[in-house]
Formats: structure tokens, sequence, C-alpha cells
């Protein structure tokens, strides 16, 4: 193999080629197939579509980065939990929308908290823990009201439907958001003492403590960041569906997951990239979008693609890891003979 | 000894450690003077690692005082103690493999840019001008650390180490994996900080580097405090009777019992086999019908050798033949389809499952060779279960008891039951006696010598308690620093000239 195609392999950025490339060629094949597919508003519409995943994902993420099983599968239940407490608070009380969305932030906050509390207190399993607080929030949604409740609020429907001009294109708010909290999550990830915590505790967390990294209050901070991205989540999917419903936001847990896998994060924790999330949800909406541009196909064949592009992307975790260890043998032989050598 | 006071950079007086259950250490005293490199001795399991990380924040005493630079502290986590000016290498190497070199050293305390970032350009020059400069080592800082061999990472561990204007150096077992050179080089670095006034904690258990590089010593054993020592003044056959806790006895030759006569043949035999930080270039042979010991201070290697022999470790260099044929190891699978057979030394960890009962723990190493899908009729599984009950008189009330229930020792007859179902030619005991009573210790040591006599078995008997190897084995292998030094044979075999052996005195007659 030609050393530059093994260094790329190597590289902790592979799988964010990978996705990177793979985004482009099913745009291409879309855009190749359908006439009025490849267009800077078809591109765009990936973000608007797909804001509120987005957002959700990026929360996802922090917790698997962080290791030990981190998982999140409360998410989609906060964002139905939110958009309904949204609903409510419109239609029942005198409240605001701007206050109102700036309360219901707070829902995010209290599930993270009690996510991260138990997770790093009573060291329980986060797959367990979330999916508690996943019961609770659906439940709680659906003592609210059992039925779908719409949000009528004048201000707060003008705000949906507010957007970015680009030349003749556009972009939502909720977009905008989303690739707000992409940046923001991306330089926090990188260029913060939290951020780099977040890998060091993903890769090794005994080694962590033993650094001096304050393992338990990074993880918290870290389900308190996912809470936070859910109910932001849920304020941008609201605004697409100006209702609140006990099944809105169902299984976007596993979208969540899906994406971020698919976006190069391993499941152990300790390797990710928040950019490569981004091309994991853009995927799957490529994917959306190219069905429906095809007409006859039906939706779940979405589904379909993204369990065998999730089953690829683990298989070549895999081989990358395979080959990082084939090289770090090479490397301690080659280091072997040449103090051999020396002597 | 008379020591100022004020030369002490850290007392530590009275520490107790509880485990839940088990007491880890019990009244250890340490001192620890400015500018002094002092070695902490024991065998495995005597509580130095623990006593660095009640030191380091890692774990809290029970009960004690720990006075460092003239004022009491009380360190709740390794970040504390590390702002104290402690600085550790853990045993393990302890970085973050999937993060670069350069954040590995740096994490924690990162330099940083205009807007408080973490400011990477400068993070990598830096990293890559201290590997240079103090360690001589000219890497990729920003590949990730798990590109870089193990003896690398460790370079790297005590990079991150050195870095940190610290006080008090902690190195546990730095230079297991490192190779001459670098150990060589480690040195030197450890001379510099010396000189700067740095006091620093070395511990390791190759009595040659303890020898080469430490002032003093202290030493403990099974958790309490021995004692601490000028390492000029202490001889070594001294030090290493101090770690076992036997006073030496020059005319000690114990009664020999009847041991096995080994036959002409050999079982099994290694030429320069090496396993890299386990085995260092072994060669060595065991005959048919013959209890040979492996003789060493805990983690002197003896269990890797074990491991090594069943296939557990791969080997990188050397051959192993058995019955005279070359063969391949690849996995424990191979060895026991040659017949060897390995009753590990934590026998609650490696051996029994204890949900199971005597029956089908006996039964499970032969169906693990047959194949999981080979079927062994009920009738013969309890044929089986009831001989070896009965050949080794393991106390049950039936055969369908749950093995969790029985005695220790009765567990680890089952254990070696197990075994001896698959009708090895070679059994390897790791410290089958461990925590077990006199009686059905004594029971074991005869089953031992019976099987070599009787079956012309050959067996490998590792213990650490040498009365035991004394009485059993017709010959030992004295391993050191995961070496072979020397082999002690027939009349030979008594605890002073082992304990000798093992300081380096003795040489055996061959």
């Amino acid at each position: 193999m030609p050393k530059f195609l093994s260094d790329l392999i190597a590289s902790p950025r592979f799988s964010f080629y990978v996705t990177g490339l793979l985004f482009i060629i099913l745009f291409g094949i879309g855009s190749v197939s359908f006439e009025g597919f490849f267009s800077p508003q078809v591109f765009l519409n990936l973000f608007i579509d797909n804001a509120a995943l987005i957002i959700v994902t990026v929360g996802v993420t922090f917790c698997i980065l962080s290791g030990g099983g981190g998982i999140d599968l409360s998410v989609g239940a906060v964002v139905s939990l939110t958009c309904m407490s949204l609903a409510y608070l419109m239609r029942e009380t005198s409240i605001g929308p701007y206050t109102s969305m700036f309360l219901v932030l707070f829902i995010g906050v209290a599930i993270g908290l009690i996510n991260g509390f138990f997770i790093t207190f009573f060291k329980l399993q986060p797959f367990i823990v979330t999916l508690g607080t996943m019961f609770l929030c659906r439940g709680l949604t659906a003592m609210i009201s059992r039925d779908s409740v719409p949000i009528d609020n004048a201000v707060y429907g003008e705000l949906a439907f507010t957007s970015l001009e680009i030349g003749d294109c556009f972009l939502s708010l909720g977009a905008c958001i989303a690739l707000i909290v992409v940046v923001i999550a991306t330089i926090v990830l990188r260029y913060t003492s939290f951020g780099r915590s977040v890998y060091a505790i993903g890769g090794n967390e005994q080694s962590a403590r033993l650094m001096g990294i304050r393992v338990d209050r990074v993880r918290l901070l870290v389900y308190v960041i996912s809470g936070v991205c859910s109910a932001l989540g849920g304020i941008a999917y609201s605004w697409i569906m100006l209702s609140g419903y006990t099944l809105h936001g169902l299984g976007m847990e596993m979208d969540a997951i899906a994406s971020s896998v698919i976006g190069g994060t391993q499941l152990m924790g300790g390797v990710g990239f928040i950019p490569g999330t981004l091309l994991g949800v853009m995927i799957q909406g490529t994917i959306l979008t190219i069905i429906s541009f095809q007409g006859t196909l039906s939706a779940w064949w979405t589904k379909i693609v993204v369990g065998i592009l999730l089953c690829l992307f683990i298989v070549m975790q895999a081989l990358v890891t395979e080959h990082k260890n084939r090289l770090m043998r090479l490397n301690a032989e080659g280091s072997a003979k040449k103090a051999k050598k020396a002597k | 000894m008379a020591s100022n006071e004020s030369d002490l950079i850290l007392e530590m007086k009275n520490i107790d450690m509880f485990f839940p259950g088990v007491k880890a250490l019990k009244d250890v005293t340490f001192n620890l003077k400015k500018g002094e490199i002092h070695s902490l001795m024991g065998e495995n399991g005597a509580g130095k690692s623990t006593l660095v990380k009640v030191l380091t924040g890692v774990y809290q005493k029970t009960n004690g005082s720990i006075r460092f630079d003239g004022e009491i502290i009380e360190p709740k986590s390794p970040k504390e103690s590390q702002e104290m000016g402690i600085s550790t290498v853990y045993q393990e190497v302890n970085l973050c493999s999937n993060l670069t070199v350069a954040e590995n050293i740096f994490i924690g305390r990162e330099p940083r840019g205009k807007f408080n970032q973490i400011d990477w350009q400068t993070m990598n020059k830096n990293a890559k001008q201290l590997l240079h400069d103090e360690l001589g080592i000219d890497i990729d800082v920003t590949k990730v650390l798990d590109f870089y061999p193990v003896a690398m990472q460790q370079m790297i561990a005590i990079a991150r180490a050195i870095d940190t204007k610290c006080k008090i150096l902690i190195l546990d077992e730095p230079t297991s994996s490192l190779s001459d050179r670098e150990t060589e080089r480690l040195f030197q670095i450890m001379r510099n900080l010396k000189n700067m006034g740095i006091s620093i904690i070395f511990i390791s258990h190759f009595l040659e580097q303890i020898y080469t590089i430490c002032d003093r010593v202290t030493i403990l054993r099974d958790g309490t405090y021995v004692g601490a020592y000028d390492l000029k003044e202490l001889p070594r056959i001294q030090l290493i009777s101090k770690m076992m806790g036997k006073e030496i006895k020059e005319d000690e030759i114990e009664a020999v019992v009847d041991k096995s006569v080994p036959e002409k043949e050999n079982f099994i035999e290694t030429d320069n086999v090496t396993v890299p930080g386990k085995v260092k270039d072994l060669t060595m042979n065991i005959k048919k019908g013959e209890v040979v010991g492996f003789g060493g201070l805990l983690g002197s290697g003896r269990t890797e050798i074990a491991e090594m022999l069943f296939g557990i470790t791969e080997k990188t260099q050397g051959t192993i033949k058995v019955d005279g044929v070359e063969v391949s190891v690849k996995s424990p699978m191979d060895q026991m389809k040659n017949r060897l057979a390995f009753c590990p030394e934590d026998r609650k960890l490696a051996g029994i499952i204890g949900d199971l009962s005597v029956r089908e723990n006996i039964i499970l190493a032969m169906q693990a060779k047959d194949g999981m899908f080979k079927h062994m009729p009920r009738h013969k599984q309890n044929e089986l279960a009831d001989y070896y009950i009965d050949l080794l008189r393991i106390k049950v009330s039936d055969r369908e008891q749950l093995i969790k229930n029985l005695s220790g020792g009765n567990q680890q007859k089952v254990i070696i039951a197990r075994w001896l179902a698959t009708e090895p030619n070679l059994l390897i005991l790791d410290e089958p006696t461990r925590g077990i009573d006199v009686g059905t210790k004594t029971e074991i040591e005869g089953l031992a010598v019976r099987l070599a006599k009787e079956k012309r078995m050959s067996v490998v008997f590792i213990s650490g308690e040498m009365g035991e190897m004394v009485r059993t084995c017709s010959r030992i292998l004295i391993i050191r620093d995961h070496e072979k030094i020397t082999e002690l044979n027939g009349d030979e075999i008594s605890t002073a000239h082992i304990m000798q052996a093992i300081a380096g005195d003795y040489h055996g007659q061959a």
C-alpha cells in the first residue's frame, strides 16, 4: 500500500473524508439523475429540513464522544416535550413567545442534569438512564395533552417563516441556528480545555482522571449540553410543525445516533468530528431528497439505505482500527531494529 | 538513621488504607529527603502502588498524616497533588491513546492564544522541543498517541511528568517496557533532576536498576512497613530476605521427601524465546515426569513464562518444541491440543465459574478441547466428575453442588480436576495453594508429586512459598527480571539457596 494512502487511512480524519466523499457522490447521483436537483436551494433545503436533527445530533455526539457507553436516548422525547410545552405555554398562558422559548430551554437543562447526575453520581449506564428519561418525557408530553396542540401565536408563526436571503435562495432561521450550533460545537471541542477533556475521558477515563481532569464534572456538562441541544432542536422542530404532539420526534434519537456514526464518531468514544456529524445528517437528507425527486419510491427506502450505510461504516471503522494496529506493530519493529543497529 | 527534620520534603506517617474488606496499608511510614532518589520495594501486592496513589490523591488514606514541604496535606485528587508539585508516571501507561502526542503532554495546561483558545501551534512546537531537549526523541507530535509503540508512550508519559515544575517525581515501574538505551537515558534525566534538588520516588522490580540509581530504599511487605535503608549498606541478599520476610539460615536444608525422578526425554523445550516486556530470551526444558518450580519474587516474570508456555501471550522470537517437534503456538487452544494444561494464579478471576456445578466446572476444559458442539453423554460426565472428586478427595455434598459454595481449597481442586480431565502431559500450577488451608496445601503438593511419579506427567509448580517448592520440585528455575538466571537441581534445592540465587549470590553447582 502506498505510504500516502496508508497515512490517510490512519489519520483521525479518515472517516470524515469518506463521509464527505459519500455526500458528494450521493449529491452527484441526484444531480445527474434528476433535473432541477443540482441547485443551491436544494442544497440549502438539506439544512432547512434537517435543522432540528442537526442540532440534536450535535448534542448526541458530545455524549458519544465522552465515552463510557455515552449515549443520549432522551433527545427525541425532549424535542416532543419542548414542542408541546411551547404550544401549551402560548395557548393557555399569557407568556410571550420569546419568554416561552427561553423557558423551554430549561427543560433541556433539567433533563440533562438528571441524566448527568444519575450517570456520574451513581455510575449508571447512560443507555438505561437516558432510556428512563426518554419514557419520562414522552409521558409528560402526553400528560399535557394527548391530542395535537397547534401553535397559533402570530409572532411565533412569523418567526418560523423568518429566513435569510442569500441571492435567489434562502435559509430558514432554524437552519441558521443549526449552523451556528455546529460552528460553536466545533470550536468548543477543538479549542477549549473542556472540549479536549471530552475527548480525553472518551479515550481513557482512568488516564484522564490521573492527568487531573475532573471527569465527573465534564461528563455532567456533556449531558446538560445534550439536553439543551435537544430543547433547542425542539424549538427548531416546532417552527416546522407549528404544533405540539406526543409523537413528534419519534425515533429521532436513533436518527441522531446513526448520523453521528456515519459522520465518523466512534461509539467507543474519544473519536469524532462535528462537521462529520453534520455531513452524516446531510447524507440522510440527500437520500430522502433523491427519493422525493424520484417520486414513486417509498420514503422508507431512506431507512433501508441508512441501515446499510451504518453497517458499512461500522465495518470500515473496524478495518481502520485493524490497519492502525498493524502500522503500530510495524513501527515498533522498525524502532527495535534501529535500536539494534545503533548498538 | 539520623535525619534532620528540614532535610525531608515528604513525611508519611502511620498511613492506613482500607479497600472494602481489605486492609491495603497498615501503619506505613515513608520519608523522602530533598534531592534523593528513593526506591520503594516489595513484592507485587505489597502496597507500593497503593502508597503512591494515596500520596497523589487517587485513593484517600483511612488514617495517618502526610507532611509535604513542611505542611500537612490531604490530597483529594490527582489534580490537587499535581498542583502542589507531586508529579507522577503511573505503572501502566496512563495517557489517552486517542489524543495527539502533544496534547497528552500538555492536557490540562495547554498554551493559550489571544482568545484564551488552545494554541495548537505553540503546543506542538513546545512538545517537539521538550521531547527533543529532555529525552532526545524526535517524533511527529501531531500524530495520535496509539500510532507509537508502548516504549515510546512510556517516554511521552515521562516527558509529561518532568515538564511540570515538580518537587517530587514519582516513577512507578517506568522501565518495564524500555530498552537498555532508553533506560540509560531515563537515568541520566533522573540524575539531572536530582542535582536540581528534585526528589524522586522510583519503583522498579529490577534489582540492578535500584542499585544503580537509588540512594535509599523503603521496603514494604503485605501492606506493612519493613524499614528504610541506605542501599550502600544493604546487601542484595538482605534486601530480598526483607522483601520476602524470611531470615536466611545458611544451613537450612529441608528434609527432601520422596520426589519424582524425571525421565531422560524432554516433554517441552524452549529456545531463546522472547515475549516483549514479559519473557526475556528463555532457554529451558521440562522432562517427562518432572516437577519443575519457577522461583522468583512476585512480578519477576514467573507467571509470564507460564502464560507464554500455554500460548496466552505470543512469542516474537525463539522456538518451542513439544515432544521434540517444533510447534507454532498462537493460542491456548494450540497448547491444549499439545496436551498442556494451565491452572491460573487467580482462581476467582480466571478459573471457576461460580454459578455452574462442580460437574460442569470439571468437564469445561474437556468440552472446550473437543469443540462446543460435541455432545458428551450425561452418564459419562457423571462418571468423569465422580472419578476426579474421588481422586482429588474434593469435599462436596454431591457433584451438582455449585462451585461457589465450596471452600477455596476445594475450588482449587475442582480446577485441577478440570485440567486433569483433559489428560495433559504437562500441568502448570500457578500458585495452586494461595489462600488454602494447610491440610489441603499438603494434599495439593502431594498430588503434584504423585502425578509426576505415577502418571509420568510433567508438572510446573509456581509458588511464592519457597518451602512448598523445596518440598515438591525436582528442579527449580530461578527467574529474575523476566530472565532465567540459574537452575537448582536435586540436593541444591533449599530455601537459602533459592534466596541467594535470586540475589545473584549463588549460581548453582552446574
